[in-house]
C-alpha cells in the first residue's frame, strides 16, 4: 500500500529515504534516494551530478545549511521524530519563505492524519503517512479547515489583508 | 465585544467538526490514547481525577451576559451546575463526559466561544487588563490587539506543537494588571517620543516549577510589527526550546541558557526577514478592531453622584465594600465593581449556574450586558451608573458577591487543588477556606490592607503562589500533603517573586503561620505601608524566625 500523499491523492513513491549512509557505496545506482544531511554535505557534487538525489533534515538540522542547494534539490524531507515534536513546522517554513525552496518539500517520520492541514500551510506539499496507518483515509486531514487567519508559507497574505475583498465578511447571524 | 463574522464562525465550526471526529476515531479505537492526548489537550480537554476537565477560553476575560447564560446552560446539561473561574480568566467544568465535549463546543460556538487552545504545548489564551476601555490609567485599549493576537494564534500551523505552552499577555495601562512580567511573552503598550503607539516586549517569565520574571528584550515595537514579532519569537523558541525535558521546555530556560542578549539577537534577526512583509498589520484592520471596542453609550454627567456620595457617608457596610470593590471609572457618574468570589465556604472562583444566570441580568440591568473575568479569579461589572451602585451592592449581598475584600488577604487566588486536579500534590480549596475562616474579622482584615494571598496545589503554579505577597504551594512529603510558604512575591510592573521561608508545614498549622507572619508585618510596618513594602524593607528573615521560633 502506497503511503506517500501528494496533490491531495495517494501515490506511489518513487523516492526511497535512507535514514543513513555510510558512503556513496551505500546508494542504489538507479534509484532515487533521499539521504541524511550530513551525507549530502560530505559528497555534495557527486550527489548534485545525479539530479535524483534529496535530502532530509532531523529537528536540529538548520534549514540555512541548504540554502545554497535548494536549487538543485528536487526534494527535500523534514523528519519528524514524534508528532508532538513541531520544529519541523518551523523548517518547512524557513526553507520555503527564507530560502525559497520551490521543489517538493515532504514531512516523514511520525506522520499523522490531524497534522496535514497544518504541515501544508507551512509549505509542505508531500506527506509519507506512517506505515501502519490508513493513507487514503488521512487525506481528509487536509480538508479541516478552509484557512486560517495567519500570514502562512501556503498563503502569505494573512486573513487580515483579503477580508475586506472577501465574500461573507458579515455578520455571521449567532448571538451574543 | 468583538463579533464573530461567517469567517471567524466557520473557523470555529470548522473545529468543533474536527474535534468531534477526532473523538469519535478515539471512542472507535483508530486513535490511540497516546495519539489522542494531544488533539484533546489543544482543545482544553484533561482527563481528571473523577472525570474528564474541560476548560473553556474567554478571550481577555470578556464575556457577554448571553454567552454567561450558555455557560450556566452548558454547567447544568453537562457538569453538576458550577464552574470555576481560572487564573488565565477561563473557566472550566470539572464533570463532562469526553462523549459529550464535541456537543459542547457547538453549543459554544452558537455564542462564539470555543475551547481551542486552552491547553497543550501550543499558545493558550491571550490575557489582558480587566479594566480595559474604563482604566483611568489607559495608554491605549489592549482589547482590539488581544483580538489580533487571539486570532493570529488560533490554529496558527507552525506553533501547534511547542516545547511546550505559551502564555501571552497584553496590556495597554500604565499599571500592569495582568502579571505580564510572569508570561512568555508580555506585551505593554508605550508611546514612542513622537507619540506613535508601540509595545514594550518582555520575554522569558514564568511561574511553574523554576519561576522567573521576564526580560525586555525590546523596549520600543512598532505595534504593526507585533505580529511579525510574535512569529520570530516563536520560531526561535519553537526550534530552540528544550524538548529533552519537559520541566525545563518553556521559553524562559531556552532564555536563560541562551542569555535574554543572545535570545533577543535571534529574535531580531528572524524578525529582520519578517518586518514589514505580509504580517504587517495595517492600520484599517485596527480601526476594524477597535470598531468593537468603542465606548457603550455613556449618559454625561457633570458631577459624581451626589446619592452614592451619601451612601458612602451614610454606611460603614457599604463605604468599606465601596472602598475595596469599586474601582474610579474613567468616566465621571461611572463605577467600574468587582464581584468577589471569594465568600468564605466557597472554592475561590466557582460560580453556580444560578449565580451564572443572575449575574448575566445584573450585567444586562447594569453594566450594557458585559462581565469581565480577572485572573485574580473575581468578575466584573465595568459600567456602573454611580446612581446605581448601592441597589447593585444589595444584589449582590444577596448572590454572595459583595465580600468586601477585593485585594485583600481572604481574596484568595487559589487552583482547584487536590480536590479536582490530577496533577496536584496536595488540596488548596480546604486551606483557604481555613485561612479566610482565621481572618473574619472585616475590621482586623480592612486594617491589614493590600495583601495577595495566592496558593497553588503543585508546582504548577496554577494558584499563582509565586506572585502571591504570602504564597502557599502544596507539596508531597511521603505520600503526605505538606505546605511551603514564600514572603515577597508581588505582580505588577514591579514584580517579584516570593522567598520561601524554610521547611514546609502540615495543613492544620497553615492559618496559625498565615497569623505569626501577618503579626511581624503590624508590628513592623511603617504608617500606610503595604505588606508587600514592609517585606521589602525588613526582608524575610524577622518573619521566618517568628514562624520558626513558634514551631519549636
Amino acid at each position: 500500500m502506497p503511503q506517500l500523499i501528494k496533490n491531495r491523492a495517494v501515490v506511489d513513491d518513487r523516492w526511497t529515504l535512507l535514514r543513513e549512509a555510510a558512503g556513496l557505496s551505500d546508494l542504489a545506482a538507479d534509484t532515487a534516494q533521499i539521504v541524511p544531511l550530513a551525507f549530502w554535505l560530505a559528497h555534495r557534487d557527486a550527489l548534485k551530478a545525479r539530479g535524483d538525489i534529496g535530502v532530509w533534515l532531523a529537528p536540529i538540522d538548520d534549514p540555512a545549511t541548504l540554502a545554497a542547494d535548494v536549487g538543485a534539490l528536487p526534494v527535500i524531507a523534514v523528519d519528524f521524530p514524534s508528532f508532538t515534536d513541531g520544529r519541523g513546522y518551523s523548517i518547512g517554513r524557513m526553507l520555503r519563505d527564507h530560502h525559497g525552496f520551490t521543489g517538493e518539500l515532504r514531512a516523514v517520520g511520525d506522520i499523522l492524519r490531524d497534522q496535514l492541514f497544518a504541515l501544508a500551510e507551512c509549505g509542505f506539499d508531500a506527506f509519507l503517512i506512517r506505515a501502519d496507518k490508513d493513507a487514503a483515509a488521512a487525506l481528509a486531514g487536509l480538508d479541516d479547515f478552509d484557512r486560517i487567519y495567519a500570514s502562512t508559507s501556503r498563503r502569505p497574505q494573512p486573513w487580515f489583508r483579503q477580508r475586506g475583498q472577501a465574500s461573507g465578511g458579515g455578520p455571521s447571524g449567532t448571538t451574543s | 465585544m468583538y463579533r464573530y463574522d461567517n469567517f471567524d464562525a466557520t473557523l470555529v465550526n470548522r473545529r468543533v467538526a474536527q474535534y468531534r471526529d477526532q473523538t469519535q476515531r478515539f471512542l472507535r479505537g483508530e486513535l490511540t490514547e497516546d495519539e489522542f492526548r494531544p488533539l484533546r489537550l489543544e482543545n482544553g480537554l484533561y482527563i481528571q481525577k473523577h472525570a474528564p476537565m474541560l476548560r473553556i477560553a474567554i478571550p481577555y476575560g470578556l464575556l457577554s451576559s448571553t454567552q454567561l447564560r450558555m455557560l450556566a446552560r452548558i454547567s447544568r446539561e453537562y457538569d453538576r451546575g458550577y464552574g470555576h473561574f481560572t487564573t488565565r480568566q477561563n473557566i472550566q467544568f470539572n464533570w463532562p463526559r469526553l462523549e459529550d465535549v464535541p456537543d459542547i463546543l457547538a453549543l459554544l460556538a452558537t455564542v462564539e466561544m470555543h475551547s481551542i487552545q486552552t491547553s497543550g504545548n501550543c499558545v493558550r489564551n491571550t490575557t489582558a487588563d480587566p479594566f480595559a476601555g474604563v482604566a483611568v490609567d489607559e495608554i491605549i485599549d489592549p482589547r482590539p490587539w488581544a483580538e489580533l493576537v487571539r486570532q493570529w494564534s488560533t490554529v496558527h500551523p507552525e506553533f501547534a506543537f511547542l516545547p511546550r505552552k505559551f502564555k501571552i499577555a497584553v496590556t495597554g495601562a500604565t499599571a500592569d494588571r495582568t502579571a505580564a512580567l510572569v508570561h512568555d511573552i508580555g506585551a505593554q503598550a508605550v508611546r514612542g517620543e513622537d507619540g506613535e503607539i508601540g509595545f514594550r516586549v518582555m520575554v522569558g517569565g514564568g511561574q511553574g516549577r523554576t519561576p522567573m520574571i521576564a526580560h525586555v528584550i525590546r523596549e520600543f515595537l512598532p505595534a504593526a510589527e507585533i505580529l511579525n514579532y510574535f512569529d520570530a519569537i516563536l520560531r526561535v523558541y519553537n526550534l530552540h526550546g528544550r524538548r529533552d525535558n519537559k520541566f525545563k521546555a518553556r521559553i524562559k530556560i531556552i532564555v536563560k541558557e541562551m542569555t535574554p542578549a543572545v535570545f533577543a539577537r535571534q529574535v531580531e534577526a528572524e524578525w529582520e526577514r519578517l518586518r514589514g512583509g505580509p504580517g504587517t498589520v495595517p492600520p484599517e484592520e485596527i480601526v476594524r478592531l477597535a470598531g468593537f471596542f468603542t465606548d457603550p453609550p455613556y449618559r454625561d454627567f457633570a458631577r459624581d453622584s451626589v446619592a452614592y456620595r451619601a451612601a458612602i457617608a451614610d454606611s460603614r457596610p457599604f463605604s468599606r465594600w465601596a472602598d475595596r470593590n469599586v474601582r474610579k471609572h474613567k468616566r465621571r457618574g461611572y463605577a467600574v465593581v468587582t464581584l468577589s468570589l471569594k465568600q468564605t465556604g466557597t472554592p475561590p472562583g466557582d460560580v453556580t449556574a444560578l449565580q451564572m444566570e443572575a449575574i448575566a441580568d445584573l450585567a444586562d440591568q447594569y453594566s450594557f450586558g458585559e462581565v469581565r473575568v480577572t485572573h485574580e479569579q473575581n468578575l466584573v461589572l465595568a459600567d456602573v451608573l454611580q446612581n446605581d451602585v448601592h441597589r447593585l451592592w444589595g444584589r449582590l449581598k444577596a448572590l454572595g458577591f459583595a465580600t468586601p475584600n477585593i485585594g485583600l488577604l481572604t481574596d484568595i487566588v487559589c487552583c482547584p487543588g487536590g480536590d479536582f486536579c490530577s496533577l496536584a500534590n496536595a488540596k488548596s480549596i480546604p486551606i483557604a477556606e481555613a485561612i479566610q475562616r482565621r481572618f473574619e474579622d472585616l475590621d482586623y482584615l480592612y486594617d491589614l490592607g493590600d495583601l495577595e494571598l495566592n496558593m497553588s496545589g503543585c508546582m504548577n503554579a496554577c494558584g499563582h503562589h509565586h506572585v502571591g505577597n504570602i504564597g502557599i504551594l502544596g507539596v508531597d512529603k511521603n505520600g503526605e500533603e505538606w505546605y511551603q510558604i514564600s514572603v515577597g512575591g508581588a505582580q505588577g510592573n514591579d514584580a517579584s517573586l516570593g522567598k520561601v521561608i524554610g521547611p514546609s508545614f502540615a495543613a492544620a498549622d497553615v492559618p496559625d503561620v498565615i497569623v505569626r507572619l501577618v503579626d511581624v508585618y503590624v508590628e513592623n510596618r511603617h504608617e500606610d505601608e503595604r505588606f508587600i513594602e514592609t517585606v521589602r524593607r525588613i526582608g524575610i528573615v524577622p518573619f521566618k524566625e517568628r514562624v520558626y521560633a513558634a514551631a519549636h
